[in-house]
């Protein structure tokens, strides 16, 4: 077992919780901070990987990760306003206008 | 990979983005002014001709070259496929543009453009990626943008809800492909996409996680496309998001989709170089283009509303592209450099150059008779032809053109497209896609049927057309028309730029 596989394996398992909460998860909000997980798991992972390779091109990546999580915030933030105005919950069980 | 030296015209390559980017911050700025005579309709003008001057000064100042280069640390590929791409994404924002100055339910100001604008330009960087950060970085760029355009209509719970669903399934797509590409890192130690190709067809590599990792990346790429599984948020999104930006995203997002993943593919996992992963993706290809065909079409019957029917005819619309990326894999896969690829290739760019026109002018026929008639279903056209004969004229025109009708350009496209197939043996696919498009007549006509034969008490009541929107009904149509006659130099730009995507099997 070399030294990143303990990260890697931490990742995988952050990775799976994020999924699981994205799947069983019913307020936008939780889906949300389930997919931020997902995010750094894969942050992580990349990390990981540039120390296993003795590099810096996974470090680089991950800053542009957290700048495009942060990005990611501020826009579904405002969308789960959005719908909140319109249908006073954050339930994504209320979104059933459009079907078919 | 910052160890070649930068030169600063290698800034050109990105001229496209960069004046993009430029463009889209001028008309942010325009609209903070407040100034009374830069109206929504002056800014949309102005949004759609400075895309188009930045289209024409790219073309003057940086042509691509005819291999094309590797430039900016390995990030872009400036080669003449991109540029083809850059055009069909810059004439489809243009048109949304244009047909978003006239949509009364969009309080369209400078920002809406601005965001129109920023999403063509992610997409312009998707067709030149040719590194995985890149490759990131642009599609959430694109996405990003079009979340926000979907759940524009604040006011209206439809729009709000589609893009709320489009966000949340669009965020968990895009990281479940971060988390892939971290393990394409991960193996690989390499974000460029032919170092690698070159890393993961080392023997010593463990191939079942590369087959994992492809797997993950292609839910990203299968999301951008509406490729059945994943399919599933399109319905309710191109519903739910305003009709200029539902013709945006069925069009230039899922070109940009198929872009990068075409160039993907080629290059990291490249098929020339067999390992267990390409050979997943070159087998994967074909089931899942059927399957997107028959449930696209076969769900579009069901529907009475137009617009969620146009909804799932894209979806059934990407499945022949995938008929001919399933033709490109099968050609690339065996082995030899052979003259079938860049037919293939050539197939899908002309397929998805003249699909943008004629979905982008049926959505606007659709978004013109939603604000008239009060609805897009299929009651609300019933006797257009008598209310506006050329309205009605031109909605044929796309429609037939959508069903793959002898002698309009769809029916160029899938011709090109089936050829592929047929180069390859791939006789069973092409026989779904005829049946397919068997099926899909029975729909489209059915919109023909009720402006044409369906009588409605409305028809003496006036159709005013506004100006804007009957001129991008006019260009798209009229592009439709065009094609149709004089088609060779349109495929041979798309042979050339397939070509040069091709350079490096050579």
């Amino acid at each position: 077992m070399n030294t990143v596989s303990p990260y890697i394996l931490l990742s995988a398992i952050l990775f799976s919780m994020g999924v699981i909460g994205f799947l069983t998860r019913r307020n936008a909000i939780m889906i949300f901070m389930s997919v931020e997980l997902m995010l750094n798991s894969a942050n992580l992972a990349f990390v990981a990987f540039a120390h296993q390779w003795g590099q810096l091109d996974g470090q680089m990546f991950v800053f542009f990760v957290m700048a495009v999580a942060a990005a990611e915030v501020a826009v579904g933030l405002a969308l789960i306003v959005t719908v909140f105005r319109s249908k006073k919950s954050a339930n994504v069980d209320d979104l059933h206008q459009l079907k078919g | 990979m910052f160890g070649t030296q930068f030169n600063p015209s290698d800034l050109l390559a990105v001229a496209p983005e960069i004046g993009l980017t430029f463009w889209a911050f001028f008309i942010l700025s325009l609209d903070f002014l407040k100034l009374p005579q830069l109206n929504r309709r002056v800014l949309g003008m102005l949004s759609a001709i400075g895309v188009l001057v930045v289209m024409v000064l790219a073309t003057v100042l940086a042509p691509p070259a005819d291999k094309g280069a590797v430039l900016l640390g390995g990030m872009i590929r400036h080669d003449l496929y991109a540029y083809v791409f850059d055009a069909v994404f810059i004439v489809a924002g243009a048109l949304t543009c244009l047909l978003s100055i006239d949509f009364k339910p969009v309080r369209a100001g400078g920002e809406f453009f601005a965001l129109v604008i920023l999403a063509t330009m992610g997409m312009c960087l998707m067709a030149s990626a040719n590194d995985i950060i890149l490759l990131f970085l642009a599609t959430e760029t694109s996405s990003m943008a079009l979340y926000l355009l979907a759940g524009f209509m604040r006011d209206t719970p439809r729009s709000a809800e589609a893009g709320m669903k489009y966000f949340i399934f669009g965020a968990v797509s895009s990281t479940i492909m971060l988390y892939g590409l971290s393990l394409v890192y991960g193996l690989s130690g390499q974000t460029g996409y032919e170092k690698i190709a070159a890393a993961l067809t080392a023997p010593e590599s463990p191939h079942m996680v590369g087959v994992f990792a492809l797997l993950l990346v292609m839910i990203g790429f299968a999301f951008k496309t509406t490729a059945v599984p994943f399919h599933f948020w399109a319905p309710d999104v191109y519903d739910g998001a305003p009709t200029p930006v539902t013709g945006f995203i069925s069009t230039a997002s899922k070109a940009a989709g198929f872009a990068i993943m075409i160039r993907f593919l080629l290059y990291a996992f490249s098929p020339l170089a067999p390992t267990p992963a390409t050979q997943v993706w070159v087998a994967m290809m074909q089931p899942v283009a059927i399957l997107t065909m028959f449930l696209g079409n076969l769900l579009a019957i069901t529907q009475t509303s137009v617009k969620r029917m146009l909804a799932y005819s894209s979806i059934a619309q990407a499945g022949y592209i995938m008929i001919g990326v399933t033709a490109l894999a099968y050609a690339a896969s065996r082995g030899e450099v052979n003259g079938a690829e860049p037919n293939a290739i050539a197939g899908v760019i002309f397929y998805i150059a003249t699909y943008m026109f004629t979905n982008i002018g049926a959505f606007a026929i659709v978004g013109l008779v939603a604000q008239r008639a009060g609805g897009d279903n299929l009651k609300d056209f019933s006797g257009l032809a008598r209310r506006s004969p050329y309205l009605a004229l031109a909605m044929v025109a796309v429609l037939l053109s959508l069903t793959g009708a002898p002698p309009l350009v769809g029916f160029v496209g899938k011709l090109f497209l089936f050829r592929s197939a047929v180069d390859e043996n791939l006789i069973g696919l092409v026989v779904v896609g005829v049946i397919n498009v068997l099926i899909s007549v029975f729909y489209y006509l059915g919109v023909v049927r009720a402006m044409y034969v369906e009588r409605s008490p409305n028809e003496s009541r006036p159709f005013p057309i506004p100006a804007v929107t009957g001129w991008v009904v006019l260009i798209t149509s009229a592009a439709v028309l065009i094609i149709t006659l004089v088609s060779t130099p349109f495929w041979d730009l798309a042979l050339a730029a397939a070509k040069s995507l091709q350079t490096i099997l050579n």
